[in-house]
């Protein structure tokens, strides 16, 4: 892949939200960059990752502490496993900077989660800032912003 | 009329030197009762008056379940009334914050209070000529709490008019709020941001008895602070690679019994108490370049080291929040039902202290309070299969025994090894009392 084509971005957003449907975390996690970070921000217009409170910052160890830690035996929490459902709108390709050999999406989507008689649904927009290494896409930022990022959630336990 | 209501004998029947009734946390009377008693004779805290900067600036809440408002009047004092229009009833506010600018309006009528509640006017008052409304409980505006204090930013309230004073309710324990503050170079903290807000299908004192429970961490943990390590020291790192933030953070949870022992728990009368007395899981965090200095040409050397060499680990406020001094965290345990709490996760800035520490700060509160953190869900998990577990008629009375010993006193402060659950027994003893205060004998 010298420059990603439109709809190469677009399908690296659909793949990277069914390798969480089908909990392939393993992966998942060889999608990011060494320095990439997945953020979901506490509040809607949030700029600040650092001095105020977000949902979640992760770097990659923490990504892959969230993966070791849904295999573990005794993560209670995930006995039984929780599943996840994401319905994709088609991604709109915001920035094509191939100087910069920056490549930004903006997809707007529906995410369910279910564990035991539990479901419950999210709508969320997902800014993908993604980077070529090599040959390869990989995300250097991924912002998750939640409709309703101010509201009181219960346990959110896999990926949006 | 049920089995508790009115009925003060029946309510300290639940509570027993070692164990509690089950009804506590399950029974929709008992919870009700919470509401009416415990949460109008306690001093509950409100906000920070950082929240309300200016004047006009308002921030809604609730008290127990009574909807509240903190506001900032032109005298520069913040004042707390319930959010109720004395008129029709209407909500004077909905949303959670924000400024009123001269005087509140209710949306309804446009009957209008200044921010300190008083009635300021009513259109087409006319009408109201000779009907004596000067002498109603109407023309008196916005009720207002049985009593406010503001001690040192933050603000607590008591519903009930009549009740035991601010001193006289906490006593000693406004040490852990003190050292919180003082830990700024300023002696002044604000608030950093929106809390994070989780929800939790469990009664609201399980969460109360979670912060004093050091038997807990290094297994139900193990899942989070335990892979954490595993997953830290697996890694191939150069020689001498420093330990990152998140890693300083979460993997104390996995110390031994031992250290949780040694750590020390100290209780206080009326149901406040601490761990985390000598060291804690928070006394080994790198230091911030620049911040000691700023402390000792506040403070002087000596006073410097005295507030940092604390490292008190939660303080529980009977009834419902809990502080970490040094991390300047606060967390509100929301009773919503005797199954429902919601709980609020607050950060505050050291004023004049280098931003380090507030990043730190943030990353704990979402690494270990957000409805997305690993250490979240491990918790969550434990209290909601508790609350479904005392349904169970199998036993109906809860333990809490650790390190008894009979004959004792919690109108004395104690200093005791810190993996007892004397700071649970204290709250219990609290609880009852503040639940029969005002609830007079069986009828």
């Amino acid at each position: 892949m010298s420059f990603p084509s439109r709809d190469e971005l677009i399908d690296f957003v659909y793949e990277e939200a069914r390798m969480i449907d089908d909990g392939r975390f393993d992966e998942w996690l060889d999608l990011w960059t060494e320095d990439g970070y997945y953020w979901m921000p506490l509040d809607y217009k949030q700029e600040d990752p650092h001095l105020v409170t977000s949902l979640l910052y992760e770097d990659e160890f923490l990504r892959k502490l969230r993966v070791e830690r849904l295999k573990g035996e005794r993560t209670f929490s995930q006995k039984p496993k929780s599943r996840c459902h994401h319905v994709l709108s088609r991604p709109f390709v915001d920035e094509m900077d191939r100087e910069k050999g920056l490549f930004v999406t903006h997809t707007p989507f529906h995410y369910v989660e279910t564990r035991l008689d539990e479901q419950f649904l999210l709508a969320a927009t997902a800014r993908h800032e993604l980077v070529l290494v090599g040959e390869e896409l990989k995300i250097r930022l991924k912002r998750v912003d939640l409709l309703n990022s101010d509201a009181a959630f219960g346990n959110i336990q896999l990926f949006l | 009329m049920g089995r508790y209501s009115g009925n003060a004998a029946s309510i300290e029947a639940l509570i027993r030197p070692t164990q509690v009734h089950r009804d506590v946390y399950i029974d929709d009377e008992v919870f009700d009762l919470e509401m009416k008693h415990l949460f109008a004779n306690t001093w509950v805290f409100v906000g920070h008056d950082s929240q309300v900067p200016n004047k006009g600036d308002y921030f809604a809440t609730e008290i127990g379940r009574q909807p509240v408002l903190m506001a900032r009047h032109t005298d520069g004092d913040v004042y707390v009334m319930h959010n109720r229009c004395p008129h029709k009833g209407t909500k004077i506010v909905i949303d959670r914050e924000g400024n009123t600018g001269k005087f509140f309006r209710c949306p309804y009528h446009a009957w209008s209070f200044k921010t300190d509640g008083c009635l300021l006017a009513i259109p087409l008052k006319k009408g109201y000529k000779d009907t004596g409304l000067e002498d109603s409980e109407a023309a008196r505006g916005l009720a207002p709490v049985g009593a406010v204090k503001n001690y040192r930013g933050f603000i607590f309230a008591r519903l009930n008019p009549e009740g035991p004073g601010f001193d006289e309710f906490f006593g000693d324990s406004l040490s852990s709020l003190d050292n919180m503050i003082d830990r700024s170079p300023e002696g002044r903290l604000e608030v950093a941001g929106p809390p994070l807000r989780y929800m939790h299908q469990c009664n609201w004192k399980m969460l109360v008895e979670n912060q004093t429970d050091t038997c807990h961490p290094m297994v139900a943990h193990e899942s989070s602070a335990g892979t954490a390590v595993k997953l830290w020291e697996s890694l191939d790192k150069p020689e001498g690679t420093t330990k990152p933030m998140a890693m300083e953070v979460i993997a104390p949870f996995m110390s031994p019994y031992e250290f949780f022992e040694d750590m020390g728990i100290r209780t206080w009368p009326n149901g406040h108490g601490h761990t985390g007395v000598h060291h804690s899981i928070h006394s080994d965090y790198s230091a911030v370049p620049g911040y000691f200095d700023q402390m000792v040409e506040a403070h002087g050397e000596e006073r410097a080291k005295a507030i940092l060499g604390e490292n008190r680990h939660n303080t529980v406020y009977f009834p419902n929040i809990m502080i970490k001094g040094p991390i300047q965290q606060l967390r509100i345990f929301i009773p919503l039902a005797a199954n429902k709490t919601l709980v609020e996760s607050y950060i505050y800035r050291l004023v004049g202290a280098p931003d380090m520490l507030l990043q730190r700060t943030a990353m704990y509160n979402r690494l270990i309070n957000a409805p997305t953190s690993v250490v979240g869900h491990d918790d969550l998990e434990m209290y909601e299969r508790a609350q479904e577990g005392l349904h169970s008629d199998g036993l109906e009375w809860v333990n809490v025994q650790r390190l008894y010993a009979e004959g004792e006193d919690m109108d004395e402060t104690a200093v005791e090894n810190g993996t007892t659950e004397r700071q649970m027994r204290n709250q219990f003893h609290a609880w009852k009392k503040y639940m029969t205060m005002t609830m007079g004998a069986a009828q």
